[in-house]
């Protein structure tokens, strides 16, 4: 049966055997860079798509249904739109940095790609600090947004990046002791042994009351962290319009959105990773039959999977909750959260040590 | 300006919400004040949408200055409509035939659930959640469709005229009212899943916009606002008009005094307005919907003054009358305009994401304020 794995190692299988070796590695390259620009637009227009979707299936209405069939093309169109749209840059902003700002929020969303496990043996870098990697250049996002809201020069924008500013660094101490607790069970933080970890049995269930209290707790972070509601008071609209982005227009603005919904992805495939097992298919302990069966569907429909069921979730939160204010926002964090996180890593490391997971 | 004023100092910052801003729900602009996130100072600049609409009466008749009412509070039109057909009656010395009182009763309350529905929907939507206004609008939708039968609008009705009613209820009237009646007590759950008892929203709205029961009376508040502060003034229950004093219902009263106070009492009030609906659209009178009354109307030489209830609380209509077929000069006291006058009070020293939501519970219509 054909895999990612199988065709990435084919293609370089034939690389290798008609150039040589330089050049293979920089087609390779090429040819890994153009992948994840690829992913990086296809991604976005399938996450916008299907935000809209799930947004009209709660809020009982159709949707975007006139572009292509059931209007699947619609975001496709919302793109050609942006594209050609003038991106206009205030008098009074700041222009370089303002123009910087997007690109850098791309460029960030792009990097978080890179230790990502979207099937066996699929990986672009495995490298062996990939979770620290991934928390770490994940706060360089913040720079981007607190840049686009100083350098607006408006007011709303100026806010919004305050309070961005205040939020995904706070929420990022949760985030990261909620990855803790998995790294302590599985003694690395490689992605790809985190994954082998879950062979027989994902953390989320091996790691008993822990383990779901790190997966809660990873879940509400990671939605402040990306700045979605009822965590969005960075662009709340109803009190400050847009937010940081409010100045940004065009195809500027585009890119925002679309390393929202990017890093949306790729927090829900940290989390699938780290607590469903990435791409390890579901098993059942001795129920043979099952687990063959189980096997048969590819591992990146697994990962897949379970990522877009994690990004349901979270989209979910966004159609039903009302905003936090921002004292309470702080509040949960560093009054509930921080605590709690904290205790449970205690917990699980005593866990751990003892070995009473399973 | 608000330098001028002397309440800023060095480091505040002044933001302009408003006139085109999400949250105003209109053209209301407001100058706040902040240090930081705190609020240290509302200022509400009127006038954006102000039409004269009490200048312009003053050269209507009085069967054409009742639809120019209409354009007010449009989410209570058929209200305004009401009270300033009263005020005529009362100058004309009227008396309107039974079916056409019951009539405007069932209306009235009609107009005053789908009002506070779309108040409920709004309001979520301010404090972030966007699925309440889709819920909110499809009970809403079904008063609408009611009220197009009827009235041939949806919005603007103009259905009460001196004397009574403009024409006769449809067919249908009263089974699509059983029905949506059928409708709303089935979905009403949904909104306290959804909203009321949600954690996040209870602790925005508990505690925040503290209104207290002799501020809400020395600035003149009226309805849901200052009911939320314990204080009764409910026109049906204290002036009653028409046949509100032969029904049975509540005057809602929560004593929070806060945002969550307010909201409760709009919540309460539609069930109200649907019991005093099932006690009347079985018992709809038979007879005339208007009564007998002169091609040109004349008041005679007097000031004639009527309140009624509106959705958002008291509206008076004071008429002075030179004896000629339009009046000398008509006065509206609308119930938004008290009502957003204790912005700055409550808002003061809270964060900017409650304004909006002390905004959302003042229920504000900006053509209310404005006229």
């Amino acid at each position: 049966m054909w895999s990612l794995s199988q065709i990435a190692g084919s293609i370089h299988e034939w690389l290798s055997t008609t150039f040589n070796p330089t050049i293979a590695l920089v087609l390779e390259m090429v040819i890994a860079g153009v992948a994840i620009i690829g992913l990086f637009a296809v991604l976005g227009l399938v996450l916008v798509i299907m935000e809209r979707k799930v947004a009209a299936w709660i809020q009982i209405r159709l949707g975007p249904n006139r572009v292509g069939p059931k209007g699947l093309l619609q975001s496709a169109a919302d793109t050609v739109k942006l594209l050609v749209k003038e991106g206009m840059t205030p008098d009074g902003a700041d222009k370089f940095l303002f123009n910087l700002a997007p690109f850098i929020a791309m460029i960030v969303a792009m990097l978080l790609m890179a230790p990502i496990a979207f099937a066996k043996d699929f990986q672009l870098w495995d490298l062996n600090i990939g979770i620290l990697y991934v928390s770490s250049v994940s706060s360089i996002m913040v720079i981007s947004i607190l840049m686009a809201g100083w350098s607006s020069n408006n007011k709303y924008s100026l806010m919004g990046a305050m309070r961005s500013g205040a939020q995904i660094v706070s929420y990022e101490l949760s985030a990261g002791l909620a990855i803790l607790t998995i790294v302590v069970l599985t003694g690395s933080l490689q992605v790809s042994e985190i994954v082998q970890s879950q062979a027989n049995g994902w953390w989320l269930f091996k790691g008993h009351i822990p383990a779901i209290i790190a997966f809660v707790i990873f879940m509400i972070a990671v939605t402040a962290e990306t700045n979605r509601a009822p965590f969005d008071l960075a662009e709340a609209e109803s009190e400050l319009t847009a937010g940081f982005h409010t100045e940004y227009s065009g195809m500027k603005f585009a890119l925002f959105f679309l390393s929202e919904y990017v890093n949306v992805f790729i927090v829900c495939a940290i989390g699938a990773t780290l607590f469903l097992g990435g791409w390890m298919p579901f098993h059942i302990g001795n129920w043979d039959a099952f687990n063959h069966v189980m096997d048969y569907i590819p591992s990146s429909v697994w990962f897949f999977g379970k990522t877009f069921f994690l990004i349901f979730l979270i989209m979910w939160f966004r159609w039903t909750f009302p905003r936090l204010r921002i004292d309470q926002l702080l509040n949960l964090e560093w009054k509930y959260l921080l605590p709690i996180s904290m205790v449970n890593l205690l917990l699980m490391t005593a866990l751990a040590i003892l070995g009473w997971h399973f | 300006m608000v330098e001028e004023l002397g309440k800023t100092t060095e480091g505040d910052l002044v933001i302009n919400v408003g006139p085109q801003h999400p949250a105003t729900h209109g053209v209301l602009h407001l100058v706040i004040t902040l240090n930081g996130e705190t609020i240290k100072n509302v200022e509400p600049h009127l006038g954006y949408i102000h039409r004269s609409i009490e200048k312009m009466s003053e050269s209507l008749t009085y069967r054409q200055f009742i639809y120019v009412t209409s354009r007010m509070d449009y989410l209570s039109a058929h209200i305004n409509n009401h009270a300033c057909a009263l005020c005529v009656e009362k100058g004309l010395q009227v008396e309107v035939p039974e079916r056409a009182q019951v009539i405007r009763v069932i209306m009235d309350e009609l107009t005053r659930i789908a009002s506070h529905e779309l108040w409920w929907g709004a309001m979520a939507m301010d404090l972030g959640a966007l699925t309440p206004f889709f819920y909110a609008f499809r009970e809403r939708e079904t008063i609408n469709e009611i009220m197009e039968e009827t009235c041939g609008a949806r919005l603007t009705m103009n259905y009460m005229v001196p004397g009574g009613v403009l024409q006769d209820l449809h067919p249908d009237f009263q089974r699509k009212v059983k029905e949506f009646i059928q409708l709303y007590k089935r979905k009403i759950h949904e909104y306290d899943e959804l909203v009321t008892g949600n954690i996040i929203f209870q602790n925005r709205m508990k505690g925040v916009g503290y209104l207290s029961p002799e501020d809400a009376i020395s600035y003149g508040c009226s309805g849901p606002v200052t009911r939320g502060s314990g204080v009764s003034s409910d026109i049906r229950k204290r002036y009653p008009y028409e046949i509100y004093d032969k029904l049975e219902f509540d005057e809602i009263l929560e004593t929070g005094c806060d945002s969550f106070a307010r909201y409760l009492v709009r919540i309460r009030e539609m069930e109200q307005s649907v019991r005093i609906i099932e006690q009347l659209i079985d018992n709809i009178p038979e007879g005339d919907f208007q009564a007998k009354t002169k091609a040109v109307l004349k008041l005679p030489k007097g000031e004639f003054y009527q309140r009624v209830e509106t959705a958002r609380g008291e509206l008076g209509v004071y008429i002075v009358s030179e004896g000629g077929t339009t009046p000398y000069r008509i006065k509206y006291r609308s119930p938004g305009f008290s009502n957003l006058s204790v912005l700055n009070k409550i808002a003061t020293g809270s964060k900017l994401g409650d304004l909006v939501a002390m905004m959302g519970t003042l229920d504000l219509v900006i053509p209310d304020i404005d006229r």
